[in-house]
């Protein structure tokens, strides 16, 4: 195929790609701005930051967040990685198409409904709504997002190695820890890192299975902004994205640099 | 030892199959029950209550106080909900026609760009999905607000007088729907693109192809299990979103999952938003199953 890019090609990627970052850019811009207005431009100001630190329900909200975040993507990872396994590694069992129907549906379902029967289901079996009742509904749904990520990796897996563990007499539970897990373990990583930022942006699931006591930073942000845009907000925002683009462009580097360790290994290996 | 591989299939399988029945599918035979009981006020604000300890009995007096009456209120073309159904869907189909147009161009050219290049773009392409949702639709509020940046640069320049009321209107919910969900399109078409046998073009070019009729007649054809992946995966969460016309619709902007979380936390009746999701999945079942196939069978031609 012709490598060679053609002006169209060129404009398509540069006018999307500013399409998707001038927006965020521009909010980034304005948490500098002095004026309390945010579409008028009155200097350079770092007021909203420091007003930031100040308002304590904002900070309790990130924390809360974090919380279940951290929690709820850590078990979501391993179930997950669990169900991933089942899919690709267990050819036949009972109930299998049930199983991988519900591994799948939660990835497109509504948030709407997720939400609403996550909630009638807690008020169902009387359990008391609040930080562990959106913990447990941003497992069920992260869960399946780490299950097609290590699912994908696991479909292109040379088994040969967990095989010649085998042979040699290695427990399935064994094999599993010194050869399965540090091969998929990109994967198990970027499903983890999936299932924390999906955690810490939703708001929908977490409004229908919060109580009080339990208010999450998407919730507290969207309630302020329903008021009305504050430069406050764009600053909050501003540090969400600083932190999640410093996470990812860790992770990739991360990736990146254990890819080529890989390589090289193979090919020292290939070489003997 | 086989017996503890056997205990392993087993507990593999067997725990993340039982948490997502008690997380997952057994919510919604509640939220089925629920949708067939009639409301009262009390706590929790729905009759009847299937009571076990009576037996069979019981259990025929539960199913002979199952009500439709929740299903003929929600399809009561005097309510809104009808109207909402049917603007989510022509909603949910412009958008999604929309993100192919935007988003095919960009997939293209990503997948023709050098090899050495391509992480990079993709990593571009992924890293606003990353970040927050919610900031990127009220980033939308600054930019389409009477007196946002979007007019001032159109006053500035003179194109406009007057400044234009975008947000508020179905215009500002394709924008928010176009720009949150373009991640989701270019993916799946990146992947198909990428994947493209470049010497089909050349044979198509060497027989007299136009470069325009090789793409209609090998190109596009070829990437269309791509299209339906990106499309689906954008309609379907479309149809049922709640933030993007909330925050940047109008008043008039009836989405159907606006109206169930009104009718839940405003109206408070249980049972109808009950009966108002479970016509909502139905809707869904068939895009929903389709999309699953698909996915079922990539992971399939992946092996």
């Amino acid at each position: 195929m012709n490598k060679g890019m053609s002006w169209f090609n060129v404009t398509s990627i540069v006018a999307g790609f500013a399409f998707l970052y001038i927006p965020i850019l521009l909010l980034v811009i304005y948490s500098f701005n002095a004026s309390r207005l945010v579409t008028v431009w009155a200097g350079f100001s770092l007021q909203w930051y420091a007003s930031l630190l100040e308002n304590e329900q904002l900070l309790d909200a990130a924390w809360v967040t974090l919380r279940v975040a951290f929690i709820s993507s850590l078990i979501a990872t391993v179930l997950g990685t669990m169900a991933a396994l089942a899919l690709t590694r267990y050819g036949r069992f009972f109930g299998r198409t049930l199983f991988s129907g519900m591994t799948y549906a939660p990835l497109v379902m509504p948030e709407v409904i997720t939400g609403l029967s996550l909630l009638l289901l807690f008020v169902a079996i009387g359990f008391e709504r609040g930080f562990w009742t959106i913990t447990l509904a941003h497992i069920t749904f992260t869960m399946c997002f780490v299950a097609v990520v290590v699912q994908s990796r696991l479909v292109t897996f040379d088994r040969s190695l967990e095989e010649a563990a085998l042979d040699l007499g290695c427990t399935p539970f064994k094999t599993f820890f010194i050869i399965t897990l540090p091969l998929i373990l990109p994967a198990v990583v970027s499903g983890f890192l999936l299932a924390f930022t999906l955690s810490m942006d939703d708001l929908v699931i977490a409004s229908f299975t919060t109580g009080p006591g339990a208010t999450t930073l998407p919730m507290r942000i969207y309630s302020q902004v329903r008021l009305g845009v504050t430069p406050e907000i764009n600053a909050a925002c501003t540090i969400l994205i600083a932190i999640v683009t410093v996470v990812v462009l860790i992770a990739s580097v991360v990736t990146k640099h254990q890819e080529k360790v890989r390589e090289a290994e193979e090919r020292a290996a290939a070489a003997q | 030892m086989a017996g503890e591989k056997g205990r392993g299939r087993f507990f593999v399988i067997a725990i993340p199959y039982i948490w997502l029945l008690l997380l997952f599918l057994v919510p919604f035979f509640i939220v089925m029950k629920i949708s067939l009981s009639q409301d009262v006020i009390a706590s929790p604000p729905y009759t009847p209550l299937l009571d076990l300890s009576k037996g069979w009995s019981g259990f025929l007096d539960f199913v002979s106080q199952l009500s439709f009456s929740n299903y003929f209120y929600v399809l009561d073309g005097d309510n809104e909900f009808l109207g909402a159904y049917g603007s989510s869907l022509v909603i949910a189909s412009i958008s999604t026609i929309l993100l192919l147009l935007v988003g095919y161009p960009i997939a293209y050219g990503m997948a023709r760009a050098s090899r050495s290049i391509q992480p990079t773009l993709l990593m571009l392409i992924i890293l606003p999905f990353w970040t927050s949702f919610l900031i990127r639709v009220y980033a939308w509020i600054g930019i389409l607000s009477p007196e946002g940046l979007l007019n001032q640069a159109l006053q500035a320049v003179g194109l406009i007088d007057e400044p234009l009321q975008i947000l508020n209107t179905d215009l500002a919910v394709y924008i928010g729907i176009v720009y949150s969900y373009l991640p989701f399109m270019v993916l799946p078409l990146y992947s198909a693109l990428e994947k493209l046998d470049g010497t089909l073009l050349e044979a198509a070019q060497d027989l007299g192809c136009t470069p325009l009729k090789a793409f209609w007649l090998i190109t596009f054809p070829l990437s269309l299990p791509g299209v339906a992946a990106g499309a689906l995966l954008c309609f379907i969460p479309a149809v049922g979103e709640f933030v993007i016309p909330d925050l940047l619709g109008g008043s008039d902007t009836m989405m159907i999952g606006k109206s169930l979380w009104t009718e839940f936390t405003v109206n408070r009746s249980w049972t109808s938003s009950s009966a108002v999701a479970v016509l909502l999945l139905l809707v869904l079942v068939v895009p929903i199953v389709i999309y699953q196939n698909i996915q079922a069978r990539q992971l399939e031609a992946g092996k």
